[in-house]
């Protein structure tokens, strides 16, 4: 067990505080804060966390990066920071260097995902997180020279879809012949399911954070809010509710830091990665579902008007517990895994570390 | 380690077990198969059969995995919490017969450990230790159960007990008192004060074969026979049996509980049907019945996470009561809900008749043990209560 970095997590916590204040975005969603705040990020090394030093990043241990979208997900801010640390990880596994500026990425599939043909890219990729926001945008894709990690310019191509329900936008990017920036063959050692693992690790990191802040904001209204006479913090079946908000929250946190930990002291993604990243996925999300309820509940009908800030963080559970794999599609996939294995491996398997 | 060093976050780091605790591991499953190759328990009816088995306490004993974490001085092995956590998690994996050393080992012990004089230490904990000596625990009473202040069984000082003394009351619900060696219990010294309703509480160590005490059986739905009422009439205990301070038990209590609820038996009490749910489906499970298993096991393994991190926290000499009562509820809920869940799953279940004969034969039984998995040690409502207060709630 290595130490956080608790320099790296003040940074990032004491950015997010000063420049992505929720009431401020709220006033303002597409305001000026924006730029200043991912400014901010680029300047701290923050957004090209997981990118070697060599390749133009800051280079720092995996769980560093985790522990950033930790934070992150404590203020829930609608920057692309999550997808750019992804994205950056990405294009540094296939020995790219990483653009600056705010980066996503995509997952292909079906018959028309992108292709690399003579150097174009074309195709379709669906579900994008701020692909209005970014530049640009890392994928696997097959090309003339087997599969490849490319990196795309999104200036020029057509992004359409709504805002999905972090309001974060949620496009479909279509490519047609769209200019590569750069590209590197898939190396051994990225199997075809990683991005979707640590993916999934990422968003249940986030999840985890923006429960805890979705924890103390309905503890301090609890005790703050008075009905008949008293705070309903006072009342017992409210205590009881936030108990088990605690509950969801502490399991969100154990699940998603598990997985963390796994992923940064594995050689490969193997049989226990994927266990713990399933795990996380499926806790985080369930997490998020019964989390929010409790919070929502908790703040009456002031926490679902558009000028409190608590569904900043409940949309964005809602919409990242869909992301990378839902809880559902990661259970089947676990269930499956657990069953092939035979009953009597089940225990060998939880009990593995 | 994923703490956010921010004031007030929850925190379970992800504790790694070390090499030691793995190594041993290897050594617990290796013992553990000797024991069913050679009939002396069978995972798929110890369910059923009554735990109470002395014989396997001694066996336990003789490879050194009770009090493992005590001094040598005392019988035990100086091994960590998390080489602990691994002998008990292996055990229940298996629902191995430990009934007979586990309350000892887990609180009883502990308990002498830090309040009991030094000759009480060094006649019981070596007992303990090699599997001879049964422990129960005396706390909750025909009208106190999670109201524990409310204890009303007295102890009395007594000129006939050279400053010992008399015990009167009742205790209820005390699990294996039928065989137990030594019973830790929680009589009522003086009156409570206005100021302090929990004062007046003390924690004494009672011989179960001290003339004066009664155990009456009290059967249970689910066909147990473990559970008892114990009735002190005029027991004479020695003063030297009056565990730490004379009144304040309530703080004894306390420190007790981050043991006794954080423990791998808090989720994996009905463990086996998860396991037997698993052969049920058989080895190609239609979607829903995968997702629903996929489920089950991402639930238990967050727990198992949790749980072996709170041990990782005890390890470090803290006492993680918050923590402990989280996992207890997240924990204990989940085991009970867990037969219900196989039992819808299974519903449809493909699998061949012999798949699933040890299944059905186990489930009726996880189906009725399980309303009082959220009850005991605590019940749901009180750790509620109690994780209601870390956060500044009360």
């Amino acid at each position: 067990m290595s130490e956080p970095d608790t320099i790296i997590i003040d940074t990032t916590d004491r950015i997010f505080r000063d420049l992505g204040d929720p009431q401020a975005i709220i006033a303002d969603p597409g305001g000026a804060w924006k730029a200043t705040l991912w400014q901010a990020l680029e300047e701290a090394g923050l957004t090209l966390a997981w990118v070697p030093e060599a390749q133009g990043g800051a280079g720092v241990e995996v769980m560093d990066g985790f522990d950033i979208l930790g934070v992150a997900g404590r203020h829930a801010v609608a920057v692309p920071l999550a997808e750019t640390l992804l994205a950056g990880w990405l294009l540094a596994k296939a020995g790219m260097s990483a653009p600056l500026g705010p980066m996503t990425l995509a997952l292909g599939s079906g018959g028309d995902a992108p292709s690399v043909r003579a150097g174009k890219l074309s195709g379709v990729v669906r579900g994008v997180p701020f692909a209005e926001d970014a530049d640009h945008l890392a994928l696997v894709a097959d090309s003339d020279d087997g599969r490849q990690v490319v990196c795309v310019a999104l200036a020029g191509c057509t992004i359409a879809g709504g805002p999905g329900m972090a309001g974060d936008g949620l496009a479909t990017v279509t490519f047609d012949n769209a200019d590569v920036v750069s590209s590197g063959a898939v190396p051994n050692t990225l199997g075809a399911e990683d991005v979707m693992l640590m993916g999934a690790a990422v968003r249940a990191q986030q999840m985890a954070g923006a429960l805890q802040a979705v924890l103390d904001i309905s503890v301090d209204y609890a005790k703050e809010r008075m009905a008949f006479g008293r705070p309903i913090a006072k009342f017992q079946a409210v205590q009881q509710n936030l108990a088990r908000l605690a509950g969801e929250v502490a399991a969100a946190a154990a699940a998603a830091g598990s997985a963390a930990d796994t992923i940064q002291h594995a050689e490969s993604f193997d049989s226990a990665v994927f266990l713990e990243v399933a795990a996380a996925k499926i806790r985080t999300g369930e997490a998020a579902g019964a989390g929010a309820a409790i919070a929502h509940q908790v703040h009456g009908a002031m926490g679902f008007t558009d000028e409190h800030i608590l569904h900043r963080y409940t949309q964005r559970l809602f919409a990242w517990r869909d992301d990378f794999g839902s809880e559902a599609e990661w259970a089947a996939g676990l269930g499956a895994m657990v069953a092939g294995g035979g009953a009597d491996q089940l225990w060998p398997l939880v009990a593995s570390r | 380690m994923t703490g956010i060093a921010m004031s007030g976050a929850i925190q379970f780091d992800p504790v790694r077990l070390p090499p030691e605790a793995e190594e041993l591991r290897a050594e617990v499953r290796a013992f553990l198969a000797e024991e069913i190759a050679a009939g002396r328990f069978d995972p798929k009816t110890a369910p059923m059969a009554d735990d109470h088995n002395l014989d396997f306490s001694r066996r336990v004993g003789e490879r050194g995995w009770i009090g493992m974490t005590w001094p040598k001085q005392y019988g035990g092995q100086e091994r960590s919490f998390l080489e602990r956590y691994v002998v008990t998690e292996e055990f229940r994996a298996v629902s191995a017969p430990v009934r007979a050393h586990f309350t000892a080992d887990r609180q009883s012990g502990p308990i002498l450990l830090k309040y009991a004089p030094e000759a009480i230490k060094m006649d019981i904990l070596p007992r303990i230790t090699r599997g001879e000596c049964c422990f129960c625990i005396g706390m909750s009473e025909p009208n106190s159960g999670s109201d524990l202040f409310a204890a009303n069984a007295k102890a009395a000082k007594s000129e006939k007990t050279d400053g010992g003394y008399v015990l009167n009351g009742t205790k209820v619900w005390t699990t294996n008192a039928q065989n137990a060696d030594y019973m830790i219990g929680l009589f009522r010294t003086s009156a409570a004060t206005e100021k302090n309703r929990r004062h007046g509480l003390s924690q004494f160590l009672v011989d179960m074969k001290t003339p004066g005490i009664a155990i009456n059986p009290i059967g249970n739905m689910a066909g147990g026979k473990d559970f008892n009422e114990v009735v002190f009439t005029d027991c004479a205990v020695p003063a030297d049996h009056l565990l730490g301070e004379v009144d304040g038990a309530w703080k004894q209590a306390t420190s007790e509980l981050a043991y006794e609820r954080s423990g791998p038996e808090r989720f994996l009490e009905t463990f086996y049907i998860l396991v037997e749910l698993a052969r049920a489906l058989g080895e190609n499970p239609d979607t829903r019945e995968a997702e629903g298993l996929g489920r089950l096991v991402a639930q238990l393994h967050t727990l198992r996470r949790m749980s072996v991190s709170v041990n990782g926290m005890l390890q470090a000499g803290k006492e993680p009561v918050l923590e402990g009562s989280i996992v207890k509820d997240l924990g204990t809920v989940w085991q009970q809900a867990l037969p219900s869940r196989a039992r819808d799953l299974s519903a449809f279940a493909a699998g061949s008749a012999d798949d699933r004969a040890v299944f059905d034969q186990l489930l009726p039984l996880a189906l009725q043990i399980a309303p009082k998995l959220t009850i005991q040690g605590g019940t749901t409502e009180i750790l509620r209560g109690i994780i209601a207060r870390g956060l500044g709630l009360r």
